[in-house]
């Protein structure tokens, strides 16, 4: 081995501290070209270099700026090449397609590599293959970076012959049980370096070219792609763009048959499904070979890697590529009406067979016969593709990466949502996504199938008998089952009467269930993860058309088959049952379908002991039922009485399931829950996160029944419709769940255990939660088993006239017995008695209540302790306060979240202190930005809100919010009533229109996007630092070092438990983690990767004391974040009733008589910070510190208290936060160099110099360039410019005129100011006139283009995201998520892709062709006027807030005429001419989209001005 | 919950008195309840806060927030159980607590209070009413007996805890009627007491037995105690008066506050006191000294009895008339209050300390001489400041100094803390084994709500300690 003396290591470091592999995460650029005829050439393979060095940008490198993350290509056999190359060693190829080559990673060392060469050849003799001879592939190791040479592999390559007689399907599939063999077999032995073995590729017909490259080094490293006999009718290829730096040779694609961008976020539950059905696999086509393939999905793997082995092993065993791809990535079929039925039931039939790989992918996939790509049911990647005449087909996730003369173009457009593009090698033409789905739909008769063997619970006989309310008993169980007073008043009463999860606001405050001294639920140990950065979370509501609550059940059959009997499936339209549900699935008696109950119920004096048995028990019974035959299992914890206790149903499911996984008889059955515990969103989501299909939560049932009883539910309501509720808010509940995890549908999420653990016992989640991360340690099932017993010892308690008759909680609000708060009464008095007295004395008393829990355990924070030092440094040495405070930002709260007066108040406070004040997600006056009223931190959030060029060019720093520590993965709303004039006039709207924050931003979907939208703002204004917002969780420090490497300036590590103005309470209370864990992932992740130096680390989220910046500041943090202590300051109470508009301190509210009670004022919060930096000097000077630079990440001075004294804490180890990674003294910990944001290469330093005088003088200018899709965010820094110089009215109309003519890049005139004019004769890609603030955009194709431009995709994905005014004319069609969000720009286009308009609030959108799906989503201002060539119109639209019209307004007419001529005039475009010629006719077809409530606020607002001019 | 706008909708409104010139003339209590719509109203102005400062300023952390809204809701007798799930006397507290919950109340940054004792009053009221509070005997004996010595309430809400949780309790009460302070201290007409009267006969139906006219360490050695039962709780109050050692003291006509009380209760009670040893305001000019509640309440019995003149002396300037900066909110503040007592007449006098006494021939006072003195915490004479006031009787009420150590505690020899109250562990256990102590004899004096939530807490104390809270609530 290498004798350097640093050792670089290879592949992934294995887990340590907090860092865990399996959260790495990958993203990047795709595409292929391919000669549709089939013709094979050189000159493919060299486009297909092209394509790759032109997404360059989409990729990332680490550490080492020459070692990329990854790249590769795929490419059909060279057989001229290889019968040359195999000549000169000295063997002779057979004809094409009678051999096999294989691509082969081997260890450097010889006699290593020479053991794994002998198993290789052995395995294929074993398999009746002749071995044929070995070739050293040439590689060029000085032209890779430095780690990638030192990790690289020995690469060569292996030929084996094809038997006689044997056809070259089964070839390829001996090939794939060679490969599989040969792999398992190195993994297996004891060779040394044997990770190094690795296969990229082994087929007759193509052959894979990849490693830790760049781009453009490909073709240098593998010196034979240079060579003209290497010749392909198609090359696949892929960039990479991963999270870590770490050299992973194996992780490049392309795999054996995909490239993938995008990220599967179910792929756990995938995994174990394919590990479970291994049992039923059988293939007459291998026959006795299956058994060498397991495991199907290779250990060690990406996403992409396991997807790719799933897909293969489907096609392999006689699925035709398209249809196996289908498959894994479904359409969203279940609620669009449009779809043939024929085609739904093909996708229905699958969905039985299989759940979906769901997440966001574009996969471009090639077996060398056909080559593809197909994107997931969202649409989340971009892929366009063009057409020549010649031939020639180009898919990328870009446009412009191949430059074809525009006379050549045939046709231009995008892969749409659900859709495959194929290409048919063989037969030599392109096979349209309608043909190909109707044929895969034709190949069996699936809707016959399941008309005739599909059972549906609705069908299922009465039942005799069903379970009554037992009045008698319910309070017993009630308690038994852990329900408080909280439960009632907080969620079940509220759920059944609204249908949907309870609102709350402000931040978690409660111990975490590992401290607390209360009897805690199972569930309340586990936290949602949620989807940020590397995957976007979805919209359930607004899009909800790709969201499905329904699941099929019963017993999985051989998927590698397909027959009638795999129709037989049970299938529920939603996972809640009645309890008459319940009965009829318990009596079922059709087909397989037979049901039992397995009692799920422990005695309570068998203590932990009992419990075990108890769960082994279950479990053995479980297996046992299965032999029986029984195919639905009811674990039912009916039954608790005096001596029996429930088992947590949490427990029971995942136990069972994983024990069922074990042995591998998992889809043999359907998990039915029948328990009293469940009654939350949390507690389902969990249930069938962790494998159940079904929950019958019947005390929820009862417990209405006795409201009614009662009189006790509210008026009118009766206890059957709160259940109807109660399972309508479960459900979109759930959908929520799911979506923040970029998660659709039901059948994906269950079992795929997408939680994280904290404070449970490794062992105890190890056996019953298998593969959950639990980091920290903590309790078994000695504590589980304790507080089911406590629960179970109330519950058979008498109940008295002077007793409650449930505990009261104290959860969601305060109460002396219920569970402690930080912020008790007590605390906030204290500090609101210090700043306002300006006593330091009484702020160190409120630091005692926070930092001492010596009675109460709190924070994992209050956990740790500092070690002083033994030379404690005199506190006058320590560095100033004043020094110290400018480290501390306030969070982000919008304007509108909360008042102008706290708004203003902290960003004065802020501003004299020398911190930052955040404006949140609301925009900010204009008037505050020349003043002290001025933010700093100027907040860049999912809805845009106020986000103009001067809004950008105002701020110091710039942050991009990915998620909110009180509700990640989740949008927000500001309902119409709240937005008020000034409020409208600042986020750009009208008042009255509620606003709508999605939960994605919709030009992030990846780690790639968000580095696009770092240069986008980095362009805007230069001098601002770029921060990135993100929440902890499991991962969250392998999602910074993709921050780190997409050059944002800081990270924000967010805790759990910061504040929010509304937010769903189960999402309060259980999704994130604390900072603590985030914080010192990141550290650790950042370190390990050496990028920590190039990035400033700032963590929040509930931090109160000197002490917790202290931690802060020792697990790694350099700058702090305060909302909810500031806002106590100012007078906040914790009222938690933001959400209600009636805080009763002026604080949260936009009421004016309440505002008036505001009594806050800067200093307050002044003093409040000082006093913490005070605080913390103390706690310095004690330390030995005098600067907090010199604590940053200094984990060795912390240490854990002893908490061997506590029943629950004593099993925590927070040995993993307090890890430092091994690294050399060089490699930084805390930020030392500033990052490299590559504006110098900027197109728009040409335009700022050749425009100097427009800028300065304001005189006209015209200028004209060359541009490519390398140029990216042409006209932002120039547009920056303006603004700084000239505010937000910029120039005059048209001063700058640029023409353009190329394809552009991403960002094509974002956040372009008025006054700029660009004209693009070409196409662009995504983000173009994202933000646009005043500008005029123009696109058009070349004059002499091949193609109709009505027919061709003109611009991609969400152009004008954003925008809040200026112009656009699109002579051609835009991709999805036309102008969404759009507050008042003006756009022609002629044609859109799905979810055009989507939460628009204001402006003007003229489509002159086809919409997609989804039209109009969430819009609730500006108008659309589409015109409506066939009528189909409003099939596509999302009809739940507008209304569409014809165009009988004559203003109405008007106005779209003369936009439509202005587009023809600006764009030249045909369409529009023809419109204009036959204009009476036309104007017939427009249809008006005209919002709802837009509607009513004008008529409003116009019956206003009536009645003013008629008083005037 | 409640109204979220039912605070921006609905003034603070409370019921009040009846007027002055007819209540003075009676003894029963003059409280007028608010109808139940505009008590209604008044719940409605709760804002079911995050953060519910009013249940944390209530030493008891009444669940205000809880009963509020189930009056809101009409469910009265939800409420009730809310109620007594944290107090056992809310009749009690309703009439005599300060409401430290009202200064604390959220509301109350800005506008006025939510009127929680008005509603706790009438919450329990409407229990007796109804009939909805009944004996809750212990559902098993636990075959440990407790006595309790003393019977105000801190031992009652001790005894009763205790008795409901299954022990054997016996009250030892040195006077004839059981009730401690709240039956002699309290005039009658702030408490009447049949509201005493009737939590013994439920507490009795509950199993306590009450032993009156027994002074545990006079009558009944301690050790009789110690030996008989398995725990002894005292909670025997903080009955040593605060005197005032200035000339004159010795004179006829000087009292302290609880002797005036005292013979005035036992007269509502029918009981008769001879005239050799009556001590009455009617018909001359009585000196207050002590501007605190018993003051009031000696003010209010004055007036009742037909005194000429009233004067009440405090030695403590005149606070302000709203909240003192110094006490801001939600802490108890510093501001000038006007009890029921002082709307029926009298005058206060602030900042004014007592120099002496001057009698007449016949050694009854006559003469107060007093003068002024800056505030606190120097209290020193103003110069020049001197005047008099001629009385003919000063009611001495200047708090308590601590529980009486001669007899019970000396016998006992438990140990006491450095302000001589009597000190206890966090199992509140004396230095004496199975003794334990409560009320104000172990916190000094204090309000009535402190003494049920100690007495409660004591209770809690002696379960844990008899191994007996695994069975208990």
């Amino acid at each position: 081995m290498s004798d350097s003396l640093e050792p670089i290591q290879r592949g992934l470091p294995p887990a340590q501290g907090l860092y865990d592999p399996a959260n790495e995460r990958d993203a990047c650029g795709i595409g292929f070209v391919a000669n549709i005829f089939g013709q094979k050439t050189h000159s493919i393979v060299e486009k297909g270099i092209e394509i790759l060095i032109n997404l360059t940008h989409r990729g990332a490198c680490g550490c080492d700026p020459e070692t990329g993350d990854g790249a590769g290509l795929m490419i059909q056999i060279p057989d001229a090449f290889f019968r040359k190359e195999c000549r000169k060693i000295g063997f002779d190829l057979p004809r094409p397609g009678e051999y096999a080559v294989a691509m082969v990673f081997l260890p450097v060392e010889p006699a290593p590599r020479l053991a794994c060469e002998a198993v290789l050849e052995a395995v294929a003799t074993q398999e009746g293959l002749e071995v044929l001879g070995w070739r050293d592939t040439p590689v060029e190791g000085d032209a890779i970076g430095r780690v990638a040479r030192v990790s690289q592999p020995y690469i060569e390559q292996f030929f084996v012959r094809r038997p006689e007689g044997m056809d070259q399907e089964s070839f390829e599939r001996k090939l794939y049980v060679v490969r599989k063999r040969a792999s398992n077999e190195v993994r297996l032995s004891d060779i040394p370096d044997r990770e190094y073995f690795y296969i990229p590729s082994l087929s007759s017909r193509t052959i894979v070219y990849k490693g830790l490259l760049l781009a453009p080094q490909i073709a240098k490293f593998y010196a034979e792609l240079t060579d003209p006999d290497v010749a392909s009718a198609m090359c696949l290829v892929h960039q990479r763009f991963s999270t870590n730096t770490f050299p992973t040779w194996n992780l490049a694609h392309p795999y054996r048959l995909i490239a993938h961008n995008g990220e599967i976020n179910t792929l756990k539950g995938n995994v174990n499904w394919m590990h479970a059905r291994q049992s039923v696999l059988a293939s007459p086509l291998f026959g006795d070979d299956l058994r060498k393939l397991f495991p199907i999905i290779e250990p060690g793997g990406s996403d992409s890697a396991c997807f790719d082995n799933a897909l293969e092993l489907l096609v392999r065993a006689g699925r035709s590529l398209p249809h196996a791809v289908a498959m894994m990535i479904p359409e969203a079929w279940v609620h669009d009406p449009s779809m043939p039925a024929e085609r739904r039931a093909f996708y229905e039939f699958h969905a039985g067979l299989m759940e979906p790989w769901d997440g966001p992918a574009a996969v471009a996939f090639s077996d060398g016969r056909v080559i593809g790509a197909t994107l997931d049911r969202n649409g989340l990647r971009p892929a366009r593709y063009e057409v020549t005449h010649d031939g020639q087909i180009v898919m990328a996730s870009e446009s412009g990466v191949l430059t074809n003369r525009p006379e050549n173009v045939k046709a231009k457009g995008r892969l749409q949502p659900g859709r495959m593009l194929l290409v048919d090698l063989e037969q030599g033409r392109i096979v349209s996504d309608d043909e190909l789905k109707d044929s895969l739909a034709r190949r069996q008769p699936y809707g016959e199938w399941i008309a005739r063997h599909q059972i549906r619970l609705e069908e299922l006989p009465e039942p005799p008998h069903v379970h009554p309310t037992d009045h008698g008993t319910l309070l017993q169980r009630q308690r038994a089952f852990g329900y408080t007073d909280e439960d009632l008043k907080f969620l079940l009463i509220p759920m059944a009467e609204k249908g949907e999860e309870p609102v709350g606001s402000m931040g978690y405050d409660i111990p975490l269930a590992c401290l607390s001294d209360k009897p805690q639920r199972l569930t309340d140990y586990f936290r949602q993860l949620f989807a940020q950065v590397t995957n976007p979370p979805i919209d359930p509501i607004r899009e909800a058309s790709v969201m499905s609550l329904v699941s099929h059940i019963g017993t999985e059959r051989n998927i590698l088959e397909e027959t009638p009997q795999h129709a037989h499936l049970l299938k529920m339209p939603q996972p809640i049952l009645t309890n008459a549900d319940l009965e009829r699935l318990r009596r079922v008696s059709q087909g397989d379908f037979l049901a039992t109950t397995l009692p799920s119920l422990y005695l309570v004096d068998g203590g932990a002991k009992g419990l075990e048995r108890a769960i082994e028990s279950l479990c053995r019974r479980a297996s046992l039922a299965i032999k029986a035959g029984y195919t639905v299992l009811i674990l039912s914890d009916r039954g608790v009485d005096e001596e029996y206790a429930p088992i947590p149903a949490l427990l029971a499911v995942s136990a069972v399931h994983n024990h069922l996984v074990r042995e591998e008889t998992r889809t043999q059955v359907a998990l039915v829950v029948e328990s009293g515990e469940p009654r939350e969103v949390m507690d389902f989501a969990l249930l069938i996160g962790y494998g159940a299909s079904s929950v019958n939560p019947y005390v929820v049932f009862e417990t209405y029944e006795d409201l009614e009883k009662n009189g006790l539910l509210p008026e009118g309501l009766t206890a059957k419709k709160a259940s109807e509720n109660f399972t309508k808010a479960i459900g979109k509940g759930l959908l929520k769940t799911f979506s923040k995890m970029g998660i659709s549908t039901l059948q994906s999420y269950k079992g795929a255990q997408i939680f994280e653990a904290i404070g449970l016992d490794k062992a105890f989640v190890d056996r019953y939660f298998t593969g959950t991360p639990s980091r920290i340690g903590g309790v078994g099932l000695e504590v589980i088993h304790r507080e089911a017993a406590m629960k179970h010892a109330k519950a058979f308690e008498r109940v008295r006239s002077v007793d409650l008759e449930l505990p009261i909680g104290g959860k969601y609000q305060y109460r002396r017995d219920g569970e402690p708060h930080l912020l008790s009464p007590e605390a906030i008095a204290k500090v609101q008695h210090s700043v306002r007295e300006g006593s330091f004395e009484k702020f160190q008393e409120f630091c005692r209540m926070i930092d001492e829990q010596n009675e109460r355990l709190m924070t994992l924070r209050g956990l740790l302790v500092l070690k002083e030092a033994d030379n404690p440094v005199p506190l006058e040495e320590v560095e100033p306060a004043e020094a110290i405070v400018r480290r501390f930002t306030t969070g982000a709260m919008s304007f509108g979240s909360i008042s102008r007066e706290a708004h203003e108040a902290l960003a004065v406070a802020m501003n004299r202190l020398g911190g930052k004040s955040n404006t949140g997600e609301g925009g900010e006056e204009e008037e505050r930005f020349g003043d002290e009223r001025r933010s700093a931190i100027k907040q860049v959030a999912s809805g845009r809100f106020g986000v103009t060029t001067n809004y950008l060019v105002n701020a110091d720093e710039l942050q991009i919010k990915m998620a909110q520590g009180a509700k990640p993965g989740e949008g927000g709303q500001l309902p119409g009533h709240k937005v008020d004039e000034v409020i409208a006039r600042v986020r750009h709207s009208v008042p009255g229109v509620t606003l709508i924050s999605p939960p994605p931003h919709h030009d992030i979907y990846s780690i790639e996007d968000l580095a696009q939208l770092i240069f986008d703002l980095k362009n805007a204004n230069p001098e601002a630092r770029i921060s990135v917002k993100l929440v902890s969780e499991v991962g969250v420090g392998t999602v910074a070092a993709g921050v780190a490497k997409a050059h944002a300036d800081v990270v924000l590590i967010s805790g759990d438990s910061g504040g929010t103005g509304a937010s769903p309470l189960s999402s309060i209370r259980h999704a994130g983690l604390p900072w603590e864990l985030g914080l010192a992932e990141t550290q650790q992740v950042l370190v390990q990767n050496d990028l920590r130096g190039r990035i400033r680390v700032q963590t929040d989220g509930k931090l109160q004391t000197g002490k917790d910046v202290a931690v802060a500041a020792l697990l790694g943090a350099e700058e702090f974040g305060f909302a909810t202590m500031p806002l106590i300051a100012l007078g906040c109470v914790m009222m938690r009733k933001c959400h209600l508009n009636t805080c009763p301190v002026g604080i949260a509210t936009q009421d004016p008589e309440l505002r008036a009670k505001f009594q806050g004022t800067p200093d307050h919060v002044i003093r409040y910070l000082f006093y913490v930096a005070e605080d913390l000097r103390r706690h310095m000077a004690r330390m030995g510190f005098r600067r907090v630079d010199e604590m940053i990440g200094r984990v060795d001075r912390l240490e854990t208290r002893n908490l061997e004294h506590h029943w629950k804490a004593k099993g925590l180890d927070l040995s993993p936060i307090l890890h430092a990674p091994q690294m050399p003294r060089r490699i930084a910990r805390r930020c030392v160099i500033a990052q490299d944001h590559g504006l110098e290469s900027a197109l728009d330093h040409r335009l700022m110099d050749l425009a100097s005088d427009a800028i300065e003088k304001g005189q006209p200018v015209q200028i004209q360039l060359p541009i490519r899709n390398v140029h990216r965010t042409v006209g932002t820094m120039l547009s920056g410019r303006i603004a700084k110089r000239h505010g937000s009215l910029g120039l005059p109309d048209d001063t700058i005129r640029c023409r353009f003519v190329g394809s552009a890049g991403q960002s094509f005139g974002a956040f372009l100011m008025r006054g700029i004019t660009l004209e693009l004769e070409g196409d662009a890609n995504d983000g173009v006139g994202k933000g646009l603030s005043g500008g005029r955009i123009i696109v058009y194709p070349p004059k002499n283009a091949g193609f109709a431009p009505e027919e061709s995709v003109i611009v991609g994905n969400v152009a004008l995201f954003g925008a809040t005014s200026g112009e656009a004319f699109f002579s051609g069609i835009a991709g999805e998520r036309f102008a969404v969000r759009n507050s008042g720009a003006t756009a022609v286009v002629e044609g859109v892709g799905d979810h055009g308009c989507e939460y628009m609030t204001n402006g003007c959108v003229v489509v002159l062709g086809r919409t997609g799906k989804n039209f109009g989503a969430g819009m609730n201002g500006g108008f659309a006027f589409v015109y409506d060539a066939d009528g189909s119109f409003a099939d596509r639209c999302n009809l739940g807030t507008i209304d569409l019209e014809p165009l009988t307004e004559v203003d109405d007419a008007v106005r779209v005429r003369s936009l439509v001529e202005r587009h023809a005039a600006l764009t030249g475009s045909p369409l529009a001419r023809r419109l204009l010629e036959g204009w009476d006719e036309a104007l017939r077809k427009f249809v008006k989209v005209f919002p709802k409530e837009y509607r009513r606020v004008l008529a409003e607002s116009a019956r206003k001005l009536e009645q003013e001019a008629v008083r005037g | 919950m409640g109204k979220p706008t039912g605070f921006k909708e609905y003034p603070r409104e409370v019921g009040g008195y009846r007027p002055v010139q007819e209540r003075v003339r009676h003894w029963n209590e003059f409280l007028v309840p608010l109808p139940a719509e505009a008590l209604n109203r008044q719940s409605a102005r709760c804002m079911d806060c995050g953060v519910p400062f009013c249940h944390s300023g209530c030493p008891l952390g009444n669940l205000i927030p809880d009963f509020n809204d189930l009056v809101y809701k009409g469910r009265w007798k939800d409420a009730l159980r809310a109620l007594h799930a944290t107090n056992n006397f809310p009749e009690f507290t309703g009439r005599l607590c300060p409401a430290p919950c009202e200064a604390a109340c959220v509301l109350g940054i800005a506008d006025p209070a939510v009127t929680i004792k008005q509603i706790e009053r009438a919450i329990v009221d409407r229990g007796w009413e109804e009939g909805w509070i009944q004996p809750e005997p212990p559902a098993r004996k636990l075959g440990e007996s407790v006595a309790v010595v003393g019977s105000g309430p801190a031992a009652l809400a001790c005894a009763q805890q205790l008795a409901r949780a299954g022990c054997d309790v016996t009250v030892f009460e040195k006077n004839d009627r059981i009730g401690g302070l709240l039956r002699y201290g309290i005039p009658n007409f702030k408490l009447e007491k049949s509201h005493i009267d009737r939590r013994v006969r439920q507490m009795e139906a509950e199993g306590v037995r009450f032993a009156t006219g027994v002074c545990v360490g006079v009558d009944l050695p301690v050790d009789r105690l110690r030996s008989d039962f398995d725990a002894v709780v005292l909670a025997g109050g903080s009955e040593q008066p605060r005197d005032l050692n200035v000339p004159g003291r010795g004179l006829q006509g000087i009292v302290f506050a609880m002797e005036f009380l005292t013979q005035q209760n036992r007269r509502c009670e029918g009981d008769e006191v001879p005239e050799w040893d009556a001590i009455l305001a009617t018909g001359k000019r009585v000196a207050i000294i002590g501007g605190g509640d018993t003051g009031a309440d000696c003010l209010g019995t004055s007036h009742r009895q037909g005194a000429a003149a009233v004067y009440q002396l405090e030695i403590l300037p005149q606070p302000p008339p709203t909240r003192s900066p110094r006490t801001p909110w939600p802490l108890w503040p510093m501001q000038l209050r006007t009890e029921s007592s002082h709307e029926e007449g009298g005058e206060r006098l602030w900042g004014v300390s007592t120099v002496r006494f001057e009698g007449d021939s016949e050694g009854r006072v006559r003469r107060l001489v007093a003068q002024r003195v800056s505030p606190p915490p120097k209290f020193e004479p103003v110069p020049d400041s001197e005047f008099s006031l001629d009385v003919d009787l000063v009611i001495l009420a200047m708090g308590f100094t601590g529980p009486v150590r001669s007899g019970l505690l000396e016998q006992l020899g438990v140990e006491l803390d450095a302000r001589g109250n009597v000190k206890t562990d966090a199992d509140w256990q004396t230095s004496v084994p199975r003794v334990f102590a409560t009320g104000d004899m172990q916190r000094g004096q204090s309000l009535i709500v402190w003494a049920i939530a100690n007495g409660r807490k004591c209770a809690e104390g002696v379960l844990r300690h008899l191994g007996a809270d695994q069975q208990a609530v």
